[in-house]
């Protein structure tokens, strides 16, 4: 998964990839000469006594050192570029592949989850990208050119390099292995301490309501306690990391000394090439090391790049049409035939053959108990998710066949939470209507009893709302959203239990405010006070997903029992006679 | 919030506070530089406190100190040695070169001598600094020897080095162990006021984020910062005996690095709060649309959301690709200063080993103990920055666990517990939140056995204050609170709470299954138990129609269930546990009002004996209430039963002419 996505999405950043690759090569060749140069010093300044030769080379020296620094900058520069490059074209595709979910899909990651995979989980892997662009290109090169430069220096020692090389990579391999296993349970089990501690404080009345205290302290136990032991499983193998990695260069030294003394006794290898050779070796070990960090950071940045992925290989449910409809009706009607729907995996569908009809200039009112589906069937006229069977008709029109954006431009929804946009007053009216005047803006609020506040507001339509409108109260936010409904002038409005934070005389002045602007609109309204929906020209009673009731409020108080009980609940005995 | 990058969460990640953390995370490498946050405002009394914590691991830490002492020793001995070794194959080298020139000479002066009268002057003075023997080529027996010798030292260096990082692991883990058992401990000692004053994101953050910083950060900086700092004196010791001027130059570059490294950070310091600042804006607009996600899309607005986030989206590309560049230059930097360092020695020592003033063994040491030299500088700064945010961490941690504490419970009388019918009687009770703005003043009622009692009035009149009194959530500041007559301030507060079931508006709900969170209050509850308590309250109904039936999960943030469904759940958490007394706070408040007066029918039988409270902001909940408490400012208004109150034409009956719902500008 990991690899699938860095390769989709590194594929523009192809050429300056190549170019931090080119100027990597040369700034560790560069690196790499250093020590050769040292060699000549040694070898033709210090043994012939030839100052002026050692000056010289250590010109030379500096040079290179600038040449090596100019290719570092540069790479730098580049893989700097290409990880928020990286980071940004993810984020961007996550995020237009999450504006395709449905509802169900959004549900089904929790918008929490699908927060954090936008944000840290595409970090994790942009810092995978970043040090990739610096420490996982030089790693080779390093190691393969720090090899081909040691053998240039003496080919007949180079055998050596050969040996220690590999044997440095098997044993950092063997340790990392044994240690990325416990990285990834720590991580699991941290956030399960994390989780339990998060619970107790969210909980604590419950907790203590409930005298779990005992429970819950034993639960976060055993959970520390394992935490902890995974913990130390891994530090330990991770103790043993550098102290190994540190053992194998120096014994390589010594055997360099002991080697190649020989091979310089024999004239085989000049003496500066003995301390050139030890400083590649420390140089290779250096681009070993490396590579094992980044060995190490991998399996985390796997997982976030497995969440990712999850996200971007997600279908949406409510597919759009392939060759949609994009006529409607100035007026359109609300057919609901036989539509059933049911969460895959549930005994029993949410929905079961519900069947009505809302003709423009019709209120239709859906009552009914908690968990009966009100809200659901609201959610399926503007396909937040589809129906499993039956069909949802607009103007006659499946809305599966109709292109998604004239269905919601027909559409005004005030959903059960009144979510409110971070900016002004006004920005959220225009989230309904993005060209709307001041004066149609004044026009909803007044309808949606909104005015007075938002007047008393400190800089009115200008006024700051902030996240989700947690600023205000309940009933203000509602009203906020019924005028976000309303100025779009739609041709069907939802109102999911949209009137249920009003106090009785808001509500009846709001309906009546309603009216005459929804005089040829079709009006879906779910609602739990009988006051709210009496006058409606249909009431759907809705219990365990079916239909049990349809008529007009004093029909259904003649013929159905389960609309009796809800009157009854709610109206004194006086009241309902 | 939250100062510090946030971890990577699992893969369900829950409420608010969650989102809020992912919001605060800075984008952190292991090389990112940035500064972490707030600086620790006492540094010097916290370590000493976070040292002491380690207290039961002292001899370990002893262990570890000196274990790591020997491991620096034997390493930093290793190159110097080495170096003999090449000076022994060198003078063997020389010697035979000798030995072919001036076959004559037998003795190292009598070469020197014959050098200088040939006019090799030169080549004189550096055989005159070399222990050598004309004719004599490398002595490999004294090669192997030293050889031998450095091989013991590292092998030696390794294994000490092995065991103090094992042994520091051991000490690490345990501290961070019970600095989080501390933690929690102390969750559940803190009274209930600590909670509520609390923003509780920020508690949050202090018992997660923060204490998996501290472990973190001890974790790096123990080792390394040990490590580093010894490696540097022992490596400077050693620069300063081979050769004072050699080690002077070395150390030129110690300043430099220090002020190339502070310049860079002080760049990258402004440009990663520019980038902190956009991931903020950007997070939050993401945040906001993925909330909303329903609304942007029946809006229309999707189009506008990803314009808006494309354009935020380039903001920070272009404010972190700048930040990350300026920061990734310290490590090429310094490898470049390291490289000058190493330049200057090379030249340097050359001349004076050419001069036979130095051996070219200890040039070589030189270079060695340079390169590991500037290496632990580079570490110790970057340490600096991560102790600093992991002792800011700590700090916060000590708060809490310094916080006071709840009162310690009186050895009361737990006879009192017995067999009770649930007489609640309040005496002139006095309680405030805030000194400044009194709340319930000299309350006095009294609660019949068997009796419903509601309690009505406008929010802030004191109604869950009342149930937090009865709760001992709080403690009343005077006047007492009698159960049957026993003062509950003489019953331990757990056998209090066991006697009673609550349940509360907010309808916290535990990640697990539904049957789970049902029988939170009494795990050994049979299946059928559960499933009648399930029916009873309605919960049965709908569980049906979800995925995987009770044995679905819930989310931290119960986000698929809506809140009257939660709320059914909590309902049947506390009729499973069968109290002898109920407070039900706005319990049904979510519930439509159908299914609430089924469920106060299958209730009646539950309550039939008990005592109960009940909130409720809708009249129509609590119209068959033996007592009705109309309750204002902190004080008892009216009381008496639904007609009796209605007849008075007060308070009650205006409330009840504003009909059932509550005063709307309720806030949150």
């Amino acid at each position: 998964m990991l690899l699938r996505l860095v390769r989709t999405y590194l594929r523009p950043y192809a050429r300056p990839l190549a170019a931090i690759v080119v100027l990597q090569f040369i700034g560790t060749m560069a690196a790499l000469y250093l020590p050769s140069l040292n060699a000549d010093i040694i070898d033709k300044g210090i043994v012939t006594g030839d100052t002026g030769y050692i000056m010289r080379t250590g010109a030379i020296m500096l040079a290179v050192s600038f040449v090596q620094i100019s290719c570092s900058i540069a790479a730098v520069w580049f893989s700097s570029r290409n990880a928020m490059g990286f980071g940004r074209d993810v984020r961007a595709a996550i995020f237009q592949r999450v504006g395709t979910f449905s509802a169900r899909e959004v549900q089904h990651f929790g918008a929490p989850s699908l927060i954090t995979r936008e944000t840290n989980d595409v970090q994790q892997v942009q810092m995978l990208v970043l040090l990739g662009g610096t420490l996982m290109v030089t790693a080779p090169i390093m190691m393969i050119g720090g090899i081909l430069m040691a053998a240039r220096e003496d080919i007949g020692l180079s055998w050596l390099v050969v040996v220690v090389v590999p044997v440095l990579a098997v044993s950092i391999g063997l340790i990392v292995r044994k240690m990325v296993p416990y990285f990834r349970v720590m991580q699991v089990k941290i956030d399960e301490v994390n989780r339990l501690l998060r619970e107790q404080i969210t909980g604590v009345r419950v907790v203590r309501a409930f005298v779990q205290e005992d429970h819950e302290a034993a639960r976060f136990r055993d959970a520390n306690a394992e935490l902890t032991e995974v913990a130390v499983r891994a530090g330990r193998w991770q103790a043993g990391l550098f102290p190994t990695v540190l053992l194998v260069a120096n014994l390589a030294t010594v055997g360099v000394l002991w080697f190649g003394g020989h091979r310089v006794e024999s004239g085989a290898m000049e003496v500066g090439s003995l301390t050139a050779y030890i400083t590649y070796l420390m140089q290779i070990v250096m681009s070993v090391m490396m590579a094992a960090f980044m060995l190490m950071m991998i399996p985390r940045a796997t997982v976030c790049a497995d969440r990712i992925v999850e996200v971007l290989d997600a279908e949406t449910s409510v597919t759009p049409p392939l060759d949609p409809v994009t006529e409607l009706p100035e007026r359109t009607a609300l057919l609901l035939e036989g539509v059933t729907f049911s969460y895959p995996g549930a005994e029993v569908p949410v929905l079961r053959e519900v069947s009505f009809e809302a003709r423009p200039g019709q209120t239709v009112a859906i009552v009914g108990s908690t968990g009966a589906g009100k809200s659901t069937l609201v959610n399926l006229v503007p396909r937040l998710f589809d129906a499993t069977g039956g069909s949802v008709r607009v103007g006659g029109v499946d809305v599966r066949d109709l292109a998604p954006e004239v269905l919601w431009s027909r559409i005004g929804l005030v959903p059960q939470k009144a979510f409110l946009f971070r900016g002004t007053v006004a920005d959220n009216l225009r989230y309904g209507k993005a060209d709307a005047t001041t004066d149609e803006m004044w026009r909803a609020l007044e309808i949606a009893q909104a005015r007075d506040f938002v007047e008393a507001m400190d800089g009115g339509l200008e006024a700051g709302i902030s996240q989700g409108g947690s600023d205000l109260s309940g009933g203000q936010r509602q009203r906020m959203a019924i005028a976000r409904a309303v100025i779009r002038q739609p041709a069907i409005y939802l109102f999911d239990d949209s009137f249920s934070a009003l106090d009785l005389t808001t509500d009846a002045k709001l309906r009546a405010a309603l009216r005459p602007v929804t005089r040829e609109a079709t009006v879906v309204i779910v609602a739990q006070r009988v006051s709210t929906i009496r006058d409606a020209d249909l009431i759907v009673v809705l219990e365990d997903g079916a239909i049990v009731g349809a008529g007009t409020h004093d029909e259904l108080l003649h013929s159905c029992s389960t609309y009796q009980e809800i009157v009854q609940s709610q109206l004194t005995a006086e009241e309902v006679a | 919030m939250s100062e510090k990058a946030s971890q990577t969460q699992g893969a369900k990640t829950g409420d608010l506070e969650e989102t809020e953390r992912v919001d605060a995370g800075p984008m952190r490498g292991p090389m990112g530089g940035g500064q972490v946050g707030q600086k620790a405002n006492t540094f010097g009394p916290s370590v000493k406190r976070l040292l002491a914590r380690m207290r039961p691991e002292r001899h370990r830490a002893y262990a570890v100190l000196g274990l790591t002492i020997l491991s620096v020793l034997a390493n930093a001995f290793g190159p110097k040695i080495l170096g003999r070794a090449t000076d022994l194959i060198f003078s063997g080298l020389i010697g035979g070169k000798l030995g072919q020139m001036l076959p004559q000479a037998s003795t190292k002066a009598e070469a020197v001598r014959a050098l200088r009268a040939g006019g090799d002057t030169k080549f004189a003075d550096l055989v005159s600094g070399m222990d050598v023997v004309p004719g004599q080529g490398v002595d490999f027996d004294a090669v192997g020897q030293v050889l031998l010798l450095i091989l013991g030292i590292y092998v030696a260096a390794a294994l000490l080095s092995w065991l103090a990082g094992y042994f520091l692991n051991d000490v690490v883990q345990r501290t961070v162990f019970r600095m989080r058992s501390d933690v929690e401990d102390k969750v559940n000692r803190l009274p209930l006021g600590y909670f509520d004053k609390q923003p509780r994101g920020e508690l949050l953050s202090r018992v997660t984020n923060d204490i998996d910083n501290v472990s973190q950060s001890l974790q790096q900086t123990m080792s390394q910062l040990l490590t580093s700092l010894l490696t540097v004196v022992a490596v400077l010791s050693m620069m300063f005996w081979i050769s004072p001027l050699l080690a002077l130059v070395a150390l030129v570059s110690v300043p430099i690095s220090i002020a190339i490294t502070g310049a860079v950070m002080k760049r990258s310091q402004g440009m990663f709060v520019q980038q902190w600042r956009c991931t903020g804006t950007l997070n939050a607009h993401i945040e906001e649309t993925f909330s909303g996600h329903a609304l942007v899309k029946v809006f229309g607005r999707q189009a506008e959301s990803e314009r808006v986030f494309a354009e935020q989206n380039d903001e920070l590309y272009q404010a972190s690709y700048g930040a990350q560049f300026v920061s990734g230059l310290i490590m090429p930097i310094m490898m470049f200063v390291g490289n000058l360092n190493y330049v200057v020695i090379a030249v340097l020592g050359g001349v004076r080993v050419a001069s036979g003033n130095l051996s070219l063994g200890d040039v070589q040491a030189f270079i060695q103990y340079s390169r590991q030299f500037t290496q632990p500088l580079t570490q110790v700064a970057s340490m600096v920055n991560l102790l600093q945010s992991g002792v800011a961490s700590a700090e916060r941690v000590f708060e809490l666990l310094d916080a006071p504490e709840e009162a310690p419970e009186e050895q009361g009388s737990p006879a009192a517990a017995a067999d009770a019918h649930g007489e609640v009687r309040f005496e002139d009770v006095s309680f405030s939140y805030d000194p400044e703005r009194p709340l319930i003043q000299g309350l006095s009622l009294v609660a019949e056995p068997g009796h419903t009692v509601a309690i009505v009035g406008p929010t802030g009149a004191g109604k869950t204050t009342m149930v937090n009194l009865v709760m001992r959530f709080y403690d009343p500041q005077s006047g007492r609170i009698l159960i049957d007559g026993v003062d509950i301030a003489a019953i331990p507060r757990g056998v209090l709470r066991s006697r009673i079931g609550m349940v509360l508006q907010d309808t916290w709900l535990f990640a697990g299954t539904i049957r789970d969170n049902i029988a939170y209050g009494r795990p050994d509850a049979s299946e059928a138990e559960i499933l009648e308590a399930a029916r009873a309250t309605f919960v049965d109904r709908f569980v049906h129609s979800l995925p995987d039936g009770y044995d679905t999960l819930i989310d931290e943030d119960g986000s698929n269930l809506s809140a009257g469904e939660r709320q059914l759940i909590t309902i049947a958490r506390a009729f499973l546990v069968d109290p002898a007394l109920l407070i039900l706070d706005e319990a049904t408040s979510s519930v439509d009002t159908r299914t609430e007066l089924l469920l106060q029918q299958a209730m009646a039988a539950l309550r039939s004996d008990r005592t109960s409270f009940v909130i409720a902001h809708r009249l129509s909940t609590i119209r068959d209430a033996d007592l009705i408490l109309v309750m204002e400012d902190g004080s008892i208004v009216e009381q008496g039963s639904h007609e009796e109150l209605l007849a008075v034409e007060g308070a009650y009956a205006r409330l009840y002419r504003s009909q059932f719902d509550a005063p709307e500008d309720q806030p949150g």
